[in-house]
């Protein structure tokens, strides 16, 4: 570990490139199918062969993806765009080029906004995102003379999303990743499974003496498939870049892998050729021009956001910025939430419900399904039983609320007579008696409203006992507590 | 303009072709010869002209999102030089 003092010497720089895999169901050139786990060779077409007199035409759909994505981080969206071909010769595309955008990214700037764990924010600037055809596969150790060639992968559609060199922590990092992968899942242009490859980080990082007037070399890491390795590659990076330089060595700008079972970046051994792209634009693809009509009408197609729900959380249903947060972490609670409470009024309530029962009961689920096995309209119900009194909070989690889960479309109403646990008072029946023990005792409140609140007891047992036992406890003080406290 | 031994070498290497000692000077030639003619096109003046990227005067030519298959695996594997059951086979690259 290095020290304090000498880390402190340094300026960290950080810049990201995110690839998310767009989740059409055709590639982004050619039209034979993007799916995965299929055998080897089997989704591939004549223009990803690269046979020859054959033509690439763009999925209209990824260029719409690409827009959502860039209009929720506030991009300039390119009116006009070609493609352009980035030429390299290498067998994971046999074209000889790679289609991407290198002149006209279709979102320009833009933003991402995250919060760190101790509340500041910071505005994560975007330089670009740009569409690209994703290469195929090869496999080097099933063989020794030969490579193997895969190009299922091959022409499936890419975002690349470029920060600017702004980021300066792991933990910087990981929260833009958190919060672009919630992005892409709320817009439903990507699955954001980073184990899976469908959303990859590279991470380009140079350090600097805090007074230096220039970047130092900077050193890009790949191979980091969830957030919490990206977070521990750039960390072991910063430490090894300074450590290298604190010897009086110079830093190679080179391309390095991070290795999860040592929690080391290593640098590839064959020696960085000099890459030269020679970019230019793909004469077979016809220039892509998006209207104010078109580009409206994606826009109207946004889904609400995590951020939206948030807001309207704590805005409108008055909620807690932690309930807020946890509630839109997953798109599927968060609209599971919002129609919840076009049911019922009891926001907060509601939100515990979710927090609490609905959350453990998903948990000892073990298929994967995260779906909610209780309609939102049963659950308001069963949520507004218990605000009035009906029924206790813990009977209704753990009693009724399981059966409601196992019988799907039983009303919670009829599932608590069956199992007899409704209580028999409510708030119209008691309020009545409470307003009686209440007038009966002038002299008493006098005292409870003076500060005697242990008398409160008192008013209990008067309560209990003019209803002849029946009252719920619970409910009884409550409404005892707050008509006491209002008079 | 003349293409030296560095450049001929340097676009051998990107297209991964091997340049015969022999044929060296020959082809250094050829391509100055060629640039040299096409260069011919230099001699206009382009000014206020925007760049023509693709031929036809179409735009937005797209695609739905639409499955479709065009070649099965077995007729791709079909046109290789070489390959196995499931793969194309190419000479070993290492990164």
């Amino acid at each position: 570990m290095l020290k304090e003092s000498i880390r402190d010497k340094y300026k960290v720089v950080i810049g990201l490139e995110v690839h998310a895999q767009l989740s059409t169901v055709s590639k982004i050139f050619s039209s034979e199918s993007v799916s995965f786990g299929g055998s080897p060779n089997t989704n591939i077409s004549v223009v990803n062969l690269a046979h020859p007199g054959t033509l690439p035409k763009l999925n209209k759909k990824a260029l719409e993806y690409a827009i959502k994505m860039g209009l929720v981080c506030q991009s300039k969206i390119s009116r006009y765009n070609i493609f352009d071909r980035k030429n390299y010769f290498y067998p994971d595309l046999p074209k000889g080029y790679q289609l991407t955008q290198d002149r006209t990214p279709i979102c320009i700037g833009g933003y991402v906004p995250i919060t760190l764990k101790d509340g500041r924010q910071k505005d994560i600037i975007l330089n670009r995102i740009h569409l690209e055809e994703d290469a195929g596969k090869l496999i080097h150790d099933q063989d020794s003379v030969y490579s193997l060639v895969d190009l299922n992968r091959a022409g499936t559609p890419l975002i690349e999303i470029v920060t600017e060199p702004v980021l300066s922590t792991s933990e910087e990092a990981a929260a833009f990743l958190t919060e672009v992968r919630q992005r892409v899942r709320y817009l439903d242009i990507c699955d954001g499974n980073m184990e899976e490859g469908s959303l990859r980080c590279d991470a380009n990082i140079s350090i600097m003496l805090k007074d230096a007037k220039t970047f130092g070399k900077k050193v890009e890491i790949k191979n980091m498939n969830s957030i919490r390795y990206v977070q521990k590659a750039i960390d072991f990076e910063i430490e090894r870049q300074i450590e290298e330089v604190e010897r009086g060595n110079s830093i190679i700008s080179e391309t390095r892998m991070f290795d999860i079972t040592s929690g080391k970046t290593y640098g590839m051994r064959a020696k960085e050729e000099l890459n030269d792209y020679r970019y230019f634009p793909d004469p077979d693809l016809s220039p892509v021009i998006v209207s104010e009509e078109w580009l409206n009408s994606i826009m109207e197609s946004l889904p609400l956001m995590a951020y939206d729900l948030h807001k309207k959380f704590t805005e409108l249903y008055g909620l807690p910025q932690y309930d807020a947060q946890v509630l839109t972490d997953s798109k599927e609670i968060a609209l599971y939430f919002e129609e919840l409470c076009q049911r019922t009024k009891h926001y907060k309530a509601a939100s515990n419900w979710m927090m609490g029962p609905v959350k453990a009961y998903l948990k000892t689920l073990t298929n994967k399904a995260s779906e909610i096995p209780v309609r939102p309209v049963i659950l308001a119900e069963l949520i507004d039983l218990v605000e009035a009194g009906k029924l206790s909070f813990s009977i209704a989690s753990q009693q009724v609320f399981p059966v409601l889960a196992e019988k799907q479309g039983t009303s919670a109403l009829e599932v608590a007579q069956q199992l007899n646990v409704l209580q028999e008072s409510d708030t119209g029946s008691l309020m009545p008696i409470i307003e009686e023990v209440i007038n009966s005792y002038p002299q008493k409140v006098a005292e409870y409203k003076s500060g005697k609140k242990g008398i409160i007891a008192m008013f209990m047992g008067e309560v209990m006992k003019r209803s002849k036992g029946k009252a719920d406890p619970k409910l009884a003080s409550e409404l005892l507590s707050k008509k006491l406290e209002v008079l | 303009m003349k293409v030296d031994r560095e450049t001929l070498d340097k676009m051998a290497h990107l297209s991964r072709l091997h340049v015969e000692e022999k044929d060296a000077e020959k082809m250094m030639e050829d391509m100055s010869n060629i640039l040299n003619w096409v260069g011919k096109l230099n001699e206009v003046n382009t000014d206020g002209v925007e760049p023509l990227t693709n031929m036809s005067h179409e735009f937005n030519v797209m695609r739905e999102d639409v499955v479709k298959t065009d070649i099965s695996k077995e007729d791709a594997l079909k046109q290789a030089p070489s390959k196995d059951a499931d793969f194309f086979r190419v000479p070993k690259m290492l990164e």
